[in-house]
């Protein structure tokens, strides 16, 4: 199988959909010539005219207004946002138009869109271009939250999302563009709301997604040399949350530790927890369920605060050594 | 298309505004029709406020008794098939775009068999498979939808406009910047209504806007931009319709502030604290779109005051349907709540 960026396989998704359903384009900002501030979009603009790809003012609040009612009317927008920090501007029609029309309108309305929102910290950009708002997305009914974490998860996964006929943020972490991984050349989709098992283990479960994954999986494989048998479970999508898996893995394994980037008060550790106290598997647990999450902190620009701001390996490390030796 | 000068027909002769329908397109018939419609919108108004003070209402409302003309004068303007974003003061152009007021009013009462099932109310009736996208409880929250369905009019190539009205408080929203800009750059097939009736909730449009009339911010656009007397249903009609014909023929929006007034409050919490009896009293009656219409007509030999009891007793029978409609209607099932949060 050919490896390819995690970058290519966004781009990859978006263009071999664009191929077959005339109804999908893209709108953004600098997504043309210039090929997307992180280079997603390079190319598409020569393959499918402005119109298609189609370069906006800086505006988010009209680019997502715009993609929703577009979605309203029969076509499939993929807006991009430069930054997720930026979906704060367009949280109006995220919000309260495009996530309840189908719902205010008695069933009547669908809005088949996707806004992909790079994310996350450790660029060096600091507060307002590093945020991981994923938590606070999945606070809003009516849409999809996807955060994948490999490239063959970022392909099939936007395909579907393209598909849905729902609003999907899908979170791409700034980071990941360079990561590659294999992605097979045929055509392949993977069902939004389904986790997975990246890494299978014994002796517990670390829930997690996006990025913490690359970090989660690097972690499991240094514990497994020393007999620690980590499970990492990859949400995949964040919200609809695939709940069942959490609940096995959990009732397997009996401990359990979350994390993400995004902050923690507030942050989806707390769903993943409740959703294992208020299920069987919490009479599986042999140690309290911990989570590890960003600080509470706004994103700070020197390399080592930054650094210091969300959960690294040795974080990771150091808390599943505490859950597996009931030495929290 | 020239500007609009006020009481351009008001004092008209009859011959003029048999003349001036002829232009307009408008057959003798459908100035009836259109004299009728506003009439049921007043109605539908009147028995709306009327339910709310029997307590059959559970929610807000916004109605807009007063600014007849401005909805039935773009709504008969306009094509069957065309694109209507509307704002939170919506009864009068969904009626208008012919919408079933026994399903307005069964959702008014919250009712199943309302538009929306009782899941939208008042301020979110929408029938999209008409092409009515909606009532809209935020200010300005059409604005923005307009840009993303004028796009997909203009990927789809159909002849289609997108109607988009709002009123004079969305004027000031940060929307308002961004929807006019796109539409201006890439030459969108939306028409701007602007329907200016004086005040945002108890806000004086003169206060808060740094310069009036709103149709000179569409100059700085390069929109073409017309002020004109909304209570004139003729002259909304002749505006609407020139203007919907430069957008459908590709030459980009155009931007209408169609001038107007409202009757009852804001909502149900208002208590006309902000404006005197007088004014009010001034626009109910010499500025009145029912009494101004109703004179031009009979100036025109169109209507008399036998025709005049006959069409309110018979709008008077079909809302008081609606009313019967909606009681008689069952209220949606409770465990149906967290139906149609996702497709």
């Amino acid at each position: 199988m050919p490896e390819i960026t995690y970058r290519e396989a966004i781009h990859d998704a978006m263009v071999e959909e664009m191929r077959r359903d005339e109804n999908v384009f893209l709108i953004g900002e600098d997504i043309g010539t210039y090929g997307g501030a992180f280079g997603v979009s390079a190319g598409m603009l020569a393959e499918f005219g402005p119109e298609r790809v189609r370069e906006t003012p800086i505006s988010e609040l009209a680019i997502v207004g715009a993609a929703a009612g577009a979605a309203m009317v029969g076509m499939k927008p993929i807006a991009e946002l430069m930054f997720m920090d930026f979906v704060l501007l367009a949280l109006e029609p995220l919000m309260n138009q495009a996530a309840k029309a189908r719902y205010m309108f008695g069933g009547k309305a669908t809005v088949p869109m996707v806004v992909r929102l790079p994310g996350g910290s450790g660029t060096g950009a600091a507060a307002q271009h590093s945020q991981s708002l994923e938590s606070m997305l999945m606070n809003i009914p009516g849409i999809k939250v996807i955060a994948p974490s490999t490239a063959y998860d970022a392909k099939g996964l936007l395909l579907s999302a393209i598909r849905d006929p729902n609003p999907v943020c899908f979170v791409e972490h700034k980071l990941l563009y360079k990561v590659k991984g294999e992605v097979p050349e045929d055509e392949y989709t993977i069902p939004l709301g389904v986790a997975d098992i990246k890494h299978p283990g014994e002796d517990i479960t670390v829930v997690t997604s996006g990025i913490m994954v690359q970090k989660s999986l690097a972690v499991a494989s240094k514990l497994s040399q020393e007999g620690i048998s980590v499970e990492v479970l990859d949400l995949r999508t964040l919200r609809p949350m695939d709940e069942q898996a959490i609940i096995k893995s959990v009732k397997k394994t009996g401990r359990l530790l979350v994390v993400h980037e995004a902050v923690q008060t507030g942050g989806w550790a707390g769903e993943v927890m409740a959703v294992v106290s208020s299920s069987e598997a919490f009479d599986y647990l042999d140690a309290p369920m911990r989570r590890l999450a960003g600080k509470d902190v706004p994103i700070p620009y020197n390399r080592f605060l930054e650094a210091a701001a969300v959960p690294q390996e040795a974080d990771i490390e150091a808390e599943i050594r505490a859950i597996v030796s009931n030495k929290y | 298309m020239t500007s609009w000068k006020k009481e351009e027909f008001d004092n008209l002769e009859t011959t003029e505004v048999l003349e001036k329908s002829k232009e307009l397109g408008l057959t003798q018939e459908q100035l009836v029709d259109m004299y009728r419609t506003m009439v049921k919108i007043r109605l539908f108004e009147e028995m709306a406020d009327k339910q709310y003070a029997l307590g059959k209402v559970h929610g807000t409302m916004h109605l807009s008794a007063g600014q007849e003309a401005v909805a039935v004068g773009s709504g008969f303007a306009i094509n069957k098939g065309d694109y209507l974003l509307n704002h939170h003061r919506g009864h009068g152009h969904f009626i208008s775009s012919g919408a079933d007021v026994n399903k307005m009013m069964a959702e008014f009462l919250g009712k199943d068999t309302g538009y929306c099932h009782g899941r939208g109310g008042s301020m979110h009736i929408a029938d999209v498979t008409a092409n009515n996208l909606g009532a809209n409880g935020i200010v300005g929250g059409g604005l923005q939808l307009a840009v993303g369905v004028g796009l997909a009019v203009q990927m789809k190539k159909t002849d289609q406009i997108v109607l988009t009205i709002f009123g004079d408080g969305a004027a000031n929203e940060g929307i308002f910047h961004e929807s006019l800009n796109m539409a201006a750059i890439w030459d969108l097939p939306i028409l701007y209504l602007c329907e200016n009736n004086k005040y945002g909730m108890s806000a004086d449009v003169t206060r808060v806007s740094a310069k009036t009339p709103f149709k000179d911010r569409a100059a700085a656009y390069g929109i073409p931009g017309y002020y004109i007397d909304g209570n004139d249903v003729l002259a909304v009609y002749e505006f609407i319709r020139n203007a919907a014909e430069n957008a459908r023929s590709g030459k980009g929006p155009v931007f209408v502030e169609a001038q107007t007034y409202r009757y009852f409050g804001h909502s149900k919490s208002d208590r006309n604290l902000y404006r005197t009896k007088e004014e009010i009293d001034h626009w109910k009656t010499i500025e009145d779109p029912i009494i101004r219409f109703e004179k031009l007509l009979r100036t025109a030999n169109l209507i008399d005051d036998q025709s005049i009891n006959s069409i309110k007793e018979e709008m008077s029978k079909e809302i008081d349907e609606s009313v019967t409609f909606a009681e008689n209607s069952p209220e949606p099932d409770v465990k149906d709540v967290t139906e149609w949060v996702y497709a």
